[in-house]
Parts: C-alpha cells; structure tokens; sequence
C-alpha cells in the first residue's frame, strides 16, 4: 500500500506517546528508593482495582493476540474461538489461587513463585527448575511479541530490522528506568488505544461486509470450518482452552503483574473484572473469519498472521489503519516490558541470590534484575532477527505452555495442601516435562495437538502423567508412613 | 461461604466450556447472524463473570459480618 505522511505522523505520534509514559513512569507515586527489588519489581504491592485491571489485562492480551487469534480464525475457522473459550476458563482458577499465593509472598516478602516453591518444600534446587521452566517458558512468548509487529511494520513500509531496534531497545530503556511502573502506567494508554481501534473495526467492517448475517454466511460458504468445529477437533479444542487456562498464571509475567496488587481483595474482584477483556478477544477472533470473508479463501497457517493487517489495509479508512497498526505495536510494549522484569526476577533471585551470592542485598538484586532486563530484550530481539530461529520460536511457544503447565502441582496444589513433599513434585515434573518433549517431539514441534490421541493437547495429557506420578509417590510415602506437613511455611499463612 | 459451594460455584463454567462442547459446537439457532457457537461464548463471558462477582460479593459481606470465610 501507499503510505501517506499523515499515516506516518499517526503511528509514529501514538507509538511515541506510549512510550514516553513508560519513562515517566519513574516519577509515578515515586518511592523513597528504587533500591528495593520489591519497588522495581512488582511496583511496591502498591497497585489498586484500576491499575490492576490494565496492568493484568495489559499482560494477558497482547500484540501477538492481536495478530494470532484472527491468524488462528483465519486458517482454522472455529479453532481460533478456542482463545475465548480459555479466557472465560481463566479467571475461576485465578480467584481461588491467586490471592492465596498474594497473602503468603507479602507475609514473606516473595517477589516469584519460585520463591515460594522454595520455601514451601525446602528445597532451593526445586526452586531453580520451576525459575528455569519459567524463563524457558516466557523468552520465546517475548520474541513472539516482537515478531508480531513485523508485519504491521512491514505493512507500512518501515524498515524493520532498524525500527524494531529502536523501538525494544527503548522498551528496554523505560523497563530499566521504571520497573514495574513503567508497563503499568503504559498500559492505561495501551489499553484506551487498543480497545478504540477494535471496536470500531468490530463494528465498522461487518457493516461493510453485508452485516453478521450475510458475513457468516459467505464464510460458511467458503468453509463450514468457520461456523461450526470439526467433530474430530472437539477434544483438540476443549483441551487446548482448558490448558491454556491452567497454564496462564503459572507464567511468570502473570504472577509478576498480580504480587504487584495492594491486597488480596483487588485480585479477586480483578478475577471478576478482567473477563471484560474476553469481549475483545470475542471480536478479534470474528475479525478472523471476516478476514476469509474479504480474501474470499482460507489462509494458510504460514500465511496467517497476515489476516489481521490484511483485512483492515483491505476495509479501513488509510489514517485509521495507521492508528490501528499503532495498536498492535504498542499491544506488544506492555507485555514485553513485564515478560522481561517477571524473568530478571527469577533469574535474580532463584539463580543468582541462591547460587552466586547469597548476601547479595536489595539493592545489588535491583541493578542485577535492571541489568537483566535489558540482556533479557536484546536476546528476545536478536532471536526474532534471525530468520531461521524465528521460525523456531513458533515452536518454543508451543512448548513452553505444555511446559510451564508441569508446574502446576508445585505451585498451585501447594497452595492447599503442605502434604505433597518435594521428591513427589519433582518426579512429577521431571514425568510431565519428559512426557511433553516427548509427544511434541514426535510431532515435529510443529502443533501441541497429539493426533494418534484424538488431537488432545500435549500439555494436557504431560499434566496428567504428572499428576498420576505425583499421586503415585506420595502414595509410596503414606504407605511408608512417612507423609508430614513439608516446608517452612505454616497453614495459616495463605489466608 | 461454605467451601464446597464456592468450589462448586467457581467449577460451573468449566464443566459448560469442556464437557458442554457437544452443546455449542452447532450453527443453529443462530442469534443476530451469530452462529450458536459464537453467541453462546459470548454469553458465558458474562455468566461466568457473573459468577465470580457473586462469589466475592457474598465472601465480602460475609467479612463484614464478622464470619470469615
């Protein structure tokens, strides 16, 4: 397309905005010091209602929702629907664990859920392989944001390697600076832009496509995929959301974003705030199937991160596309700011502190975490830069929910129960992550769907491998006698 | 509130997302265009938002009370 400078002077001005906010966000409710891990962080658990709202909701739906979920609609029809079917799974779970995890990382000064696992089984070298099935976990899901901007970057014939430097190096830059408050201060404005652009093209291309009515009829024309699901993928389907939903405040930006909350209160009426966002994630899927509508075919899945870009190049206004496609950059600054803090923390804190300098204070934490961000976003970008490992990342991302879902009974069941000891814990990850990279092995790393198994999603089935070995051997233990309360950590610590 | 209805309450939606798949995975009725695979999650986004705002309203007054929970 042709790219007009009044295009130019809208995504530029909304992208530069954005980002100056994630550096003011220094002087934001500014504490006495930034020597303080749990000020840079997770913002000093200061976080309200609202700020939480967008500082969760920022975290969770990102530039590569933007891009994937209509990419995802736009190949496989119904199968893209599975992001909400996840979304309205989510928050269930994340009321009953997430502020009993809050109420013992303030007692005890947590800033990970590594740092629990360690205390909760008294066992630092569990702590270290929960830490690096996070950051394994989160790298690719940070390279993935940056290659979800290509496109659009493309789109508007901006050079991208260049723009993509700048832009993460900047990202970087606030990140550095502000910690925690920078992406969420960023992500109000995130948010107001993100949610506008949706929902204008939400309302705004159906109409030009005949209506809801004619739109899903042409697709069902085109293919009965996109109205209705392959019988052959219902567990495929059920068990990709379910997963998902298990899987999503396991990961360590989600956990970073919710310790940043001021009370337990604010999380569980956040837990029935946030699924507001699933409306957006609603639209965005729909946008996919009105992407084939507009091509008049299916994409392919090589080819479907294009649905998105294309369908709004193809249908909007030329200054409206700019804004939107200042949407989906600026969709990727937030998350990739918090991704990058939540895996500084862990490796601070469950490698360096345990394992390189035990006395290291909270200020020598806080320079090494700042410090870490900034390697952390380099290595995320140089591995989006590399064609051929961009390609791999796709298939890291896959991996790492099948993988960070095998912390599931470490984290979250130890929230309930001081029973489960950590040789139990441990053999079931070490089963559950073996069982993964397993099964997607065999399956090339191209998909997380098993399909000698009914397409069952690979995490799914690893989690209950893991959960039966996990059953197993604490089975063992009881027979010997030798089940007993493990940890430091008392029962009335969680409420 | 009793622990084993907030544990029911808050399982709800996944039994209608998971086990409920050979419900909505149909075209018909369709609501406003809308197959019956979309409106019906669109609906439950809000039946389960529903849900968890009841459960915290009730655990919150609870609270006031005095009573715990």
């Amino acid at each position: 397309m042709a790219v007009s400078l009044a295009q130019y002077a809208i995504f530029f001005g909304v992208v530069i905005i954005v980002l100056a906010i994630g550096f003011l966000a220094y002087f934001w409710r500014k504490p006495k010091t930034m020597d303080d891990i749990a000020e840079w962080g997770i913002g000093g658990r200061r976080f309200g209602t609202v700020v939480m709202w967008f500082l969760l909701g920022g975290d969770l739906y990102t530039a590569y929702t933007l891009i994937a979920v209509p990419g995802l609609a736009s190949s496989s029809g119904t199968l893209g629907m599975f992001a909400v079917t996840y979304g309205i799974m989510i928050y269930p779970i994340v009321y009953a664990t997430m502020p009993r995890l809050w109420t013992v990382s303030k007692k005890r000064g947590y800033i990970t859920a590594s740092d629990f696992v360690k205390d909760r089984f008294s066992s630092k070298f569990f702590a270290l392989l929960i830490a690096l099935t996070g950051v394994l976990a989160e790298l690719p899901y940070i390279a993935l944001q940056i290659v979800g901007i290509k496109y659009v970057l493309s789109a508007l014939l901006i050079p991208v390697t260049i723009a993509l430097i700048i832009a993460f190096l900047l990202v970087a830059g606030f990140t550095f600076l502000s910690g925690l408050r920078g992406p969420a201060l960023t992500a109000i404005a995130k948010d107001a832009i993100i949610w506008l652009s949706v929902l204008v093209v939400i309302i705004y291309i159906p109409i030009k496509l005949g209506g809801f009515t004619h739109m899903f009829a042409a697709a069902g024309a085109i293919s009965p995929k996109t109205i209705s699901l392959p019988p052959v993928l219902q567990l495929g389907y059920v068990t990709l959301a379910l997963g998902s939903a298990l899987a999503l405040f396991l990961y360590p930006h989600a956990v970073s974003g919710t310790l940043g909350s001021k009370d337990s209160r604010t999380i569980k009426r956040n837990a029935s705030l946030l699924p507001l966002y699933n409306v957006l994630l609603l639209f965005v899927a729909i946008l996919g199937i009105a992407a084939v509508v507009q091509a008049g075919h299916l994409y392919t899945p090589a080819n479907s991160s294009l649905a998105f870009p294309d369908l709004i190049i193809a249908e909007m206004p030329s200054t409206f596309t700019a804004f939107v496609f200042a949407a989906v950059v600026v969709g990727s600054i937030v998350p990739a700011s918090i991704m990058a803090i939540a895996s500084a923390n862990l490796l601070t804190r469950n490698v360096y502190l345990e394992y390189i300098n035990p006395n290291a204070s909270s200020g020598t934490q806080t320079w090494l975490s700042r410090t870490l961000v900034v390697v952390v976003i380099i290595a995320a970008l140089a591995f989006s830069l590399v064609p051929a490992a961009s390609t791999e990342i796709v298939y890291l991302q896959t991996m790492g929910g099948a993988f960070i879902l095998q912390t599931l009974p470490a984290v979250y069941i130890s929230l309930y129960t001081r029973k489960v000891n950590k040789y139990a814990a441990g053999l079931g990850w070490f089963a559950g992550m073996t069982t993964a990279i397993a099964m997607l092995y065999q399956l090339g790393f191209g998909t997380s769907l098993y399909k000698n198994l009914d397409f069952i999603y690979v995490g799914i089935f690893a989690l209950v491998v893991n959960l039966i070995v996990t059953g197993v051997i604490m089975l063992v233990f009881m027979a010997m006698g030798k089940v007993k309360d493990e940890g430091i950590i008392d029962n009335n610590e969680f409420t | 509130m009793n622990k084993f209805l907030k544990f029911i309450l808050l399982a709800i939606p996944y039994f209608f997302m998971v086990l409920g798949i050979g419900i909505y995975n149909r075209v018909n009725p369709e609501v406003g265009g809308w197959p019956f695979f979309y409106w019906y999650q669109l609906l439950w986004i809000f039946i389960a938002a529903a849900i968890t705002m009841t459960v915290y309203y009730v655990e919150k007054v609870e609270q006031a009370k005095g009573s715990g929970s």
